[in-house]
């Protein structure tokens, strides 16, 4: 008898990885709601308000890590355009806090405020349906996809690759920025969306509403993790290496690569938009900027630091560059692109596996200098 | 228009010499009414047209005064000249009180000095003044422009004279007169002639504007002309425009040809190479403005070299720290480059500060050639276009006869074998990396004169010049060349359609599009090699 | 490995004008039609790249289950016409059809491989992060479509398969070995293996014998051997005592059409061929 799907998806992690997974979801969906809510501020137990949105934050960051190393790490391809799909699901979300405001802006009016700043007596047609939190949920899910599908099946199907793709793909967001940061184009122009009230209700600043969230964006990155591994361990993961080492070997085997790319590149691309729908109302705003070119690239970055081709790398990456980068824009902030400019060339020029690969070796040469390697081998490396 | 025709009598009938101007006509001009002064700029033209001009040229450009005694001077740099007699008076005098006229008097003196230069000995002045009556004639100037017409022998003037004369003619009462001038002004190529024949094909409540039917249908038909000869000058401007965007894009694009397209260095810190050459142009445009003040117009010649080697050094220096350990590896290269750039942004913040600094046009650059009333190509422009054109013709010289250039094709064709036949290809690949960055150097001199000098100036230019060796194919200096001037050229002319922003995108759709078809740009190599 | 019932046509020549389909029997779209006993068919292919000729007017036929060597000087056109015939290039003009009915100039490289073409590189191209195992899995004929191969699971008669090929290709004990580790004569048998786990009706090997030892160049000689009649082969090599261990019938390309055919003494024989390879 065949093992159910379920099972089978389930029993992708291995015991580490459920006690990884354990160990995760007590943290954020015991500890820190628990130290954040419970525990009195003036206790150095105490999660504050700074903390639980940053690490939220971080949390949805690692998420779009994952899903880059998802395309980057196991099939090859450098997507410098994945901020775009993160925007768009944010933007697609921010919809609904817009239209949660109701009549508290400042214009009091059933319009949002920018719509108003312009002059607009009726909502553009893309608009319809936006105060639905269902509606909301699946135009994240579908819109960034869909883009993702369609740009990714004429980019395949003509064979563009390597470098080329990166830079189609920066050209695309680039091409996209601009568009939003029109006023015309109705999604408010270089402010963005901001100033929420509400989410389903909630007021969005409640550290009840805050925790929840957070607790929300650590499942999904859970979930993401899950579904990468089981990803990554099947056949399928296994043509999409095959296609990054020898694509044309894996025609020949008859394998379409179009179909598989596509497929991990859809994906990649809406787990970037559940990610950046968790992030919007944590953060509280989001504008054009979100797309800019070096936001693109700076997720590369966590991936390459962390170590690509590994599904724990890019969380570690994540937390790492953003943790530093929340640490030095505090206390160095000129002292920011500096490091972040020498993290690029550091990871691209001695950290070929980030810093999963270089633990890995150093516990290799531990375990090498446990148990001494015979005379001849010995003799062969010197 | 009334001082103009009183003008016009006083000079046809009167027109003898006199040596000096009485100085009971000067008096009035000095006058607190609009109206009296209007009158004596008349007279004054009417009684002495050729002593008038000094005097009236004068007042036009405030420099007539009066001095005690009601005596009208002429105050001409530091010396003060009698108004009447045209004589200097020794010592000045003291306590002089300057003429201010009104817009309409100032109007009104614009078109009697321009009547009175119409026969003026000098060619240049008469030219002008054929200009500015044109742009304000009606019948009453008709006499002065035919014996103007008559006596005139330049056919620049000539033309002009006929297209003022035919705009008076379009107020007479003879339809004859009408439908030839409207005709006439047909051979105009002046938005305003456009603007002046427009009402006579509108209608006015019941009637038409103007009631003859053939002057009409001529109308339109000058109309359509005019509007043809307009369209063509417009779209000539556009491409202008679009060949000196295209230049641009081209200097940021050729270094990209050799880094990217010759060596397959995907370099994203290309941009941050312009911005190296633009802030050294601001360095040696400082230098000659503290030690050099008189020649500071020259600076620019002197900025191309030391944009040119320090450009060229950052990428010589980039190379053996950083992307000589990446051959091979091009999408590390990307991540790694775009650390460098970065890098290079935070260090122009921190020696030169965030703002964006000053780059001055030298004074020879400024202005430029006006082909067609609607059309000025600016010298900046021009320049720069001269300027992409040498550095083509530099670096197509460079890679085909030089030995390094031999070199650099030689590695860019089988690396392997040319190192076997005793190429240093290392030190090849560091100045070929030198010799892209410093073309970018000069990239960003000409951007210094055209566009802000700024830490964030060179992240706008990186996409686009990425899409000009996309869209012009690897390893092809012709096809970086054609790409970048038809992106320059498409993009302008988008622009007049859509807007800036609009036409960017659509641009960057279409290369998204064309590469669908042609990924491998538009020269692409063919054969089996291309593949692997 | 299942066996396919077809009457042997080995060096039995099949000329062009032995008849069009009659449609005297049901055609299948997109399934192999041997009625005439012929698997290959190529021709009048011209192929130029930037106006070099790779290949001018090639017209070749293979038979079903025959073994065929092409032999041929460098850039002879060699690769160019394994590359048209597995889709890789496609040809200015002419006509390839694999049986009676597949167009192969109408068919993506991964539709060819799936209709029965397998080919194996003049490099060996093997996946070198895979283990051995997955090399074999991967190449393995079954369904590839994304959908499948999401859910899929191995089961025991794929096993069984897998490990009949690893002792085939002599890697049974490297199983899980990094195939990057191989050897470069282990590399070049694991592609063959690979090629094989995709039962093809028709395999392509270019170069199969480059880099191995004499002795591993004789058991691959024997493989083929074993492997002609069930399946079709062509093999384009320079090493000429292979050619003649393999028997069978020769082809001479030059310059992009073929100079040359027939038995190994015949093309040797022949004037035009010593020419090309001596002369000049």
């Amino acid at each position: 008898m065949p093992t159910p799907l379920i099972v089978r998806f389930l029993g992708a992690f291995d015991r580490r990885g459920w006690q990884f997974a354990a160990l995760f979801a007590a943290l954020t969906l015991v500890a820190v709601p628990v130290m954040h809510l419970v525990v009195p501020s003036g206790s150095p137990l105490h999660l504050s308000t700074h903390f639980v949105t940053l690490t939220g934050k971080i949390l949805c960051y690692a998420i779009v890590a994952v899903a880059m190393d998802l395309i980057w790490g196991y099939a090859g391809i450098l997507s410098l355009g994945h901020g775009l799909f993160f925007a768009l699901g944010g933007y697609a979300f921010g919809m609904y806090l817009m239209r949660q405001i109701g009549r508290d802006g400042s214009y009091q009016s059933d319009l949002p405020d920018f719509m108003v700043f312009l002059d607009w007596k009726d909502m553009p047609w893309f608009w319809a349906g936006s105060d639905s939190f269902i509606w909301a949920v699946l135009v994240v899910l579908t819109v960034p996809a869909l883009i993702a599908f369609v740009f990714g099946y004429f980019a395949f199907r003509s064979r563009i690759r390597g470098v080329y793709f990166s830079i189609i793909t920066q050209a695309l967001t680039y091409a996209a920025m601009l568009l939003f940061f029109r006023n015309e184009t109705g999604f408010g122009g270089n402010n963005g969306f901001t100033d929420f009230k509400r989410i389903l209700g909630f007021s969005i600043t409640a550290p009840e509403t805050r925790v929840v969230l957070f607790a929300l964006s650590a499942m999904a990155l859970l979930a993401t993790l899950l579904l990468a591994r089981y990803l990554v361990a099947s056949r399928f993961g296994r043509v999409l290496t095959a296609i990054r080492d020898a694509e044309s070997r894996v025609m020949f085997l008859g394998y379409q690569p179009l179909w598989y790319k596509l497929f991990v590149w859809t994906l990649s691309a809406m787990l970037c938009a559940i990610a950046g729908a968790l992030y919007v109302p944590q953060v509280g705003i989001i504008n054009p900027s979100e797309m800019s070119v070096g936001n693109s690239i700076e997720i590369a970055i966590w991936v390459a630091v962390g170590g690509r081709g590994t599904l724990i790398g890019p969380l570690i990456g994540a937390f790492l560059v953003n943790l530093a980068k929340s640490w030095f824009t505090v206390s160095f902030p000129e002292y920011w692109l500096f490091f972040l400019g020498a993290m690029f060339v550091v990871a691209t020029l001695y950290l070929p596996q980030g810093v999963v690969g270089l633990w890995l070796k150093l516990r290799a040469r531990a375990a090498r200098a446990e148990n001494p390697v015979s005379p001849a081998t010995k003799g062969a490396r010197a | 228009m009334r001082i103009t025709g009183l003008l016009l009598c006083g000079w046809l009938l009167g027109g003898s010499c006199q040596a000096a101007i009485d100085p009971a006509l000067l008096a009035p001009l000095a006058a607190d009414d609009s109206e009296q002064r209007i009158e004596a700029i008349g007279a004054l033209a009417r009684s002495a047209p050729d002593e008038a001009l000094p005097v009236l040229g004068a007042l036009a450009s405030d420099s007539l005064a009066v001095a005690a005694g009601n005596r009208l001077v002429i105050i001409d740099g530091q010396r003060v000249v009698d108004a009447a007699t045209g004589r200097e008076i020794t010592p000045p005098p003291a306590n002089l009180e300057a003429i201010n006229i009104n817009n309409r008097v100032r109007r009104e003196l614009a078109s009697a000095l321009a009547a009175l230069r119409l026969f003026s000995n000098d060619r240049d002045q008469r030219l002008q003044a054929a200009h500015e009556v044109a742009a304000g004639a009606d019948a009453s100037l008709l006499p002065l422009l035919d014996k103007a017409l008559a006596a005139e022998t330049d056919p620049e003037i000539v033309g002009r004279l006929r297209m003022a004369h035919a705009q008076a003619s379009l107020t007479s009462s003879d339809a004859g007169v009408r439908q030839a001038a409207v005709r006439t002004l047909g051979e105009s190529s002046d938005p305003r002639v456009r603007q002046l024949l427009l009402p006579l094909t509108e209608k006015r409540g019941d009637g038409w504007v103007e009631p003859d039917g053939a002057v009409r249908a001529a109308a339109g038909t000058s109309i359509r002309e005019i509007e043809r000869r307009l369209a063509w000058a417009d779209g000539l401007g556009r491409a202008f425009t679009g060949l000196s965007l295209g230049s641009i894009l081209l200097l940021a694009a050729l270094g990209l040809a050799i880094t990217y397209g010759v060596m397959g260095v995907i370099n994203m810190a290309h941009g941050e190479l312009l911005m190296v050459g633009a802030y050294s142009t601001w360095l040696v445009q400082g230098v000659f403005r503290t030690h050099f003040p008189g020649a500071v117009d020259w600076y620019l010649p002197a900025a191309v070299p030391v944009a040119f080697v320090s450009a060229a050094l950052v990428g010589v220096l980039m190379e053996r720290v950083v992307i000589r350990h990446l051959y091979g590896r091009p999408l590390e290269t990307l991540l790694a480059t775009w650390g460098i750039s970065l890098f290079l942004m935070q260090v122009a913040r921190s020696l030169f500060g965030a703002q964006n600094v000053e780059v001055a046009n030298p004074a020879w650059m400024a202005g430029g050639v006006e082909l067609l009333p609607n059309l000025v190509l600016p010298w900046n422009r021009i320049i720069i276009v001269a300027f992409s054109i040498a550095v083509l013709a530099a670096m197509w010289a460079m890679l085909n006869l030089s030995r390094l250039g031999m070199f650099v094709r030689a590695v860019t064709q089988n690396r392997a074998m040319a190192g076997c036949v005793g190429v240093p290809t290392g030190r090849v690949d560091t100045l070929a990396f030198g010799l892209g960055a410093g073309i970018a150097g000069l990239g960003g001199v000409a951007l210094s004169q055209i566009a802000n000098v700024g830490p964030d100036m060179g992240q706008g230019y990186i996409v686009d010049s990425f899409m000009v060796v996309v869209l012009g194919g690897v390893g092809q200096l012709a096809g970086a060349v054609w790409a970048a001037l038809g992106l320059g050229v498409v993009t302008k002319f988008l622009e007049g359609w859509t807007g800036a922003v609009i036409a960017k995108i659509v641009v960057l759709v279409f290369i998204i599009l064309f590469i669908q078809k042609r990924p491998q740009g538009l020269f692409a190599l063919k054969g089996r090699f291309v593949e692997s | 490995m299942k066996a396919v019932d077809l009457p042997l046509a080995n060096g039995e020549n099949s000329p062009w004008d032995s008849g069009t389909a009659e449609l005297g029997h049901i055609l299948h779209p997109g399934e192999l039609d041997l009625s005439h006993k012929v698997i290959l068919y190529l021709e009048d292919i011209s192929v130029s790249f930037d106006g070099f000729r790779a290949l001018n007017r090639l017209s070749l036929t293979i038979d079903s289950g025959e073994l065929r060597c092409i032999i041929g000087p460098n850039g002879a056109g060699k690769t160019t016409m394994m590359d048209v015939i597995t889709g890789k290039t496609r040809p200015d003009e002419g006509r390839a059809f694999f049986g009676q009915t597949i167009d192969l100039t109408r068919l993506s490289e991964a539709e060819i491989a799936s209709s029965g073409i397998g080919r194996k590189f003049q490099k060996p191209t093997i996946f070198e992060n895979h283990s051995v195992f997955e090399n074999l899995e991967l190449a393995m004929k079954t369904d590839k479509r994304v959908r499948r191969s999401l859910f899929s699971v191995l089961d025991s008669a794929a096993a069984d398969r897998i490990a009949e090929t690893l002792e085939l290709i002599r890697l049974a004990g490297a199983a899980d070995r990094q195939a990057g580790l191989l050897s470069h004569g282990q590399k070049q048998w694991l592609e063959i293996g690979m090629l094989l786990m995709q039962e093809p009706r028709l395999l392509l090997l270019d170069e199969p014998v480059a880099g191995m030892t004499d002795e591993e160049t004789e058991r691959t000689g024997e493989l083929f051997l074993s492997l002609a009649g069930l399946h079709s082969l062509v093999v384009v090599e320079h090493d000429m005592a292979f050619v003649r261990q393999l028997g069978g019938r020769v082809t001479v390309l030059h310059e992009g059409s073929v100079l040359a055919e027939g038995s190994l003494e015949e093309v040797q024989g022949d004037p035009r061929v010593i020419e090309v390879y001596l002369g000049r």
